[in-house]
């Protein structure tokens, strides 16, 4: 039930901040999706989508963090290892 | 999928459970709240891949597995009277409340629409305006935006025959519930990502300090939750209790502030009954006084429900995380997913319903992650 999912915002349509919407491209599925609550969405921008509403945009920079906790837990236990 | 795929590698995967492995020393419960994460953790068998010393137990975050029968009674003869189009979310129509449930209603003639969004309930009110049209408002904190904003444009556009059913609940109460539980045994959580995505964490922190648990806001992709689990594991190792946020590309410690200033515009807060738990002390939002207009429960007059619950169905232990679904006599027997017994088998994210479509097969011993990707 809580599931969004991220997309590319491809366009923004005009409107008043409560009915603004874009489109979200789902892996070549376009879909109109509203952006009140994204105000800081822009062109490009992968927004999280959750019944037909961009709840989020996700963060670039953080994206990446996954790999570089896992890069880093790996480290310690190789230096661990060694000591 | 961009921002999908990446949070799927194998190898990846297989590098988070040697390290879970390596710093696990004692034995943890850990929840995770959220039903699409029980989802994930038993589609790729993540449960099955971590030491022996950890128990994942799965949580109440599923929406339609906790709205109580009641509900489902009083939507259902919302949808019955006449001249009401009645929206609802897909996974809803299908829990069983009392005695029926809102498919069996549309066979007997009532007019049930399955909604993606809210806001489409809006729009065919729009265009049926010598129709009622009643909105069934089940979620949690993820989707009380998306409902208050159906809400607020309908009083935008002065629309007098649209109003909501509101089941909403909010997670946060839930979880002091099960630690306030003297049979508690859950030592640190995974929190659920989109409810954080909304109302940031901040919240968390006084249960963490309180309880003394590590509480860890977390992704629903593969390698999320297994760092999830590592950051949960690595905090009881070391007797921390504190918030993490692992879900970083996607919340923020202080969440989506104009999603929730629409919440509380349009909710306040009121005592929620949790399908096979009970009430909850403030765990439910209901609309203001000043949206009373649109308050189904105004609107209509209902008759009261008598709603039994089916002796047989341990759902409300399963969302406790007390019991597993296999451990439920009829699992799988009398009650699947063609003919649920209980909402945990109905909906997709309910233990039940992931327990039974994934757990049928049998999988070899040592479990295997190489079909992470599919
Ligand atoms: S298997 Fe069916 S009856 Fe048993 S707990 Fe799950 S939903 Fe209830």
């Amino acid at each position: 039930m809580c599931l969004a999912v991220p997309g590319k915002l491809t366009s923004i349509n005009a409107g008043d901040p409560l009915t603004r919407t874009g489109t979200v491209d789902f892996s070549g599925i376009f879909m109109t999706v509203n952006l009140a609550f994204a105000p800081e969405a822009a062109v490009e921008d992968y927004v999280l989508v959750h019944a037909g509403i961009a709840i989020g945009t996700i963060n670039k920079e953080e994206a990446a963090r996954v790999m570089q906790y896992l890069a880093e837990i790996s480290q310690s236990a190789t230096e661990d290892d060694h000591r | 999928m961009k921002y999908i795929d990446e949070y799927r590698v194998p190898r990846a995967a297989e590098q988070y459970v040697r390290e879970i492995r390596r710093i696990t020393r004692r034995s943890w419960s850990i929840m995770e709240i959220c039903g699409g994460q029980t989802h994930a953790i038993i589609k790729y068998g993540i449960d099955r891949l971590l030491p022996k010393q950890l128990r994942l137990l799965h949580g109440p975050g599923c929406p339609v597995c906790i709205t109580a029968a009641e509900h489902i009674d009083q939507a259902i003869e919302l949808a019955l009277l006449p001249n009401v189009i009645f929206c609802s979310f897909g996974d809803m129509v299908r829990v069983p409340g009392t005695s029926s449930t809102l498919l069996v209603a549309r066979a007997a003639g009532a007019d049930v629409r399955v909604v993606y969004s809210p806001l489409e309930s809006v729009a065919i009110a729009q265009q049926n305006p010598r129709h009622e049209v009643v909105l069934f408002g089940i979620g949690f904190e993820t989707t009380a935006p998306a409902i208050a904003m159906a809400v607020q444009q309908a009083q935008m556009l002065n629309l007098k025959n649209f109003s909501l059913l509101s089941v909403l609940a909010l997670v946060p109460p839930a979880i002091t519930t099960l630690l306030d539980d003297p049979a508690n045994t859950i030592d640190g959580f995974l929190a659920a990502g989109h409810v954080c995505t909304v109302m940031g964490y901040r919240e968390y922190q006084p249960i963490a300090d309180k309880y003394g648990v590590p509480i860890v806001v977390t992704g629903f992709e593969p390698l999320d939750i297994l760092q999830g689990i590592h950051m949960t594991v690595a905090q009881l190792e070391r007797g921390a209790a504190t918030v993490e946020n692992q879900y970083s590309r996607a919340v923020t410690a202080e969440g989506n502030l104009p999603a929730q200033k629409l919440i509380r515009d349009v909710f306040q807060t009121v005592d929620r009954n949790w399908r096979g738990i009970g009430s909850i002390n403030q765990s439910g939002l209901a609309l203001r006084p000043s949206f009373g207009d649109f308050d189904a429960l105004h609107r209509f007059t209902l008759g009261r429900s008598h709603s039994q619950p089916e002796l047989r169905c341990i759902s409300g232990l399963i969302l406790q995380g007390r019991n597993k679904p296999h451990e439920c006599a009829v699992f799988g027997a009398e009650c699947t997913p063609e003919h649920p017994l209980g909402a945990t088998m109905v909906s997709g994210e309910g233990a039940c319903a992931a327990y039974f479509r994934y757990r049928q097969q049998k999988i070899e011993p040592g479990g295997s992650i190489k079909d992470i990707t599919k």
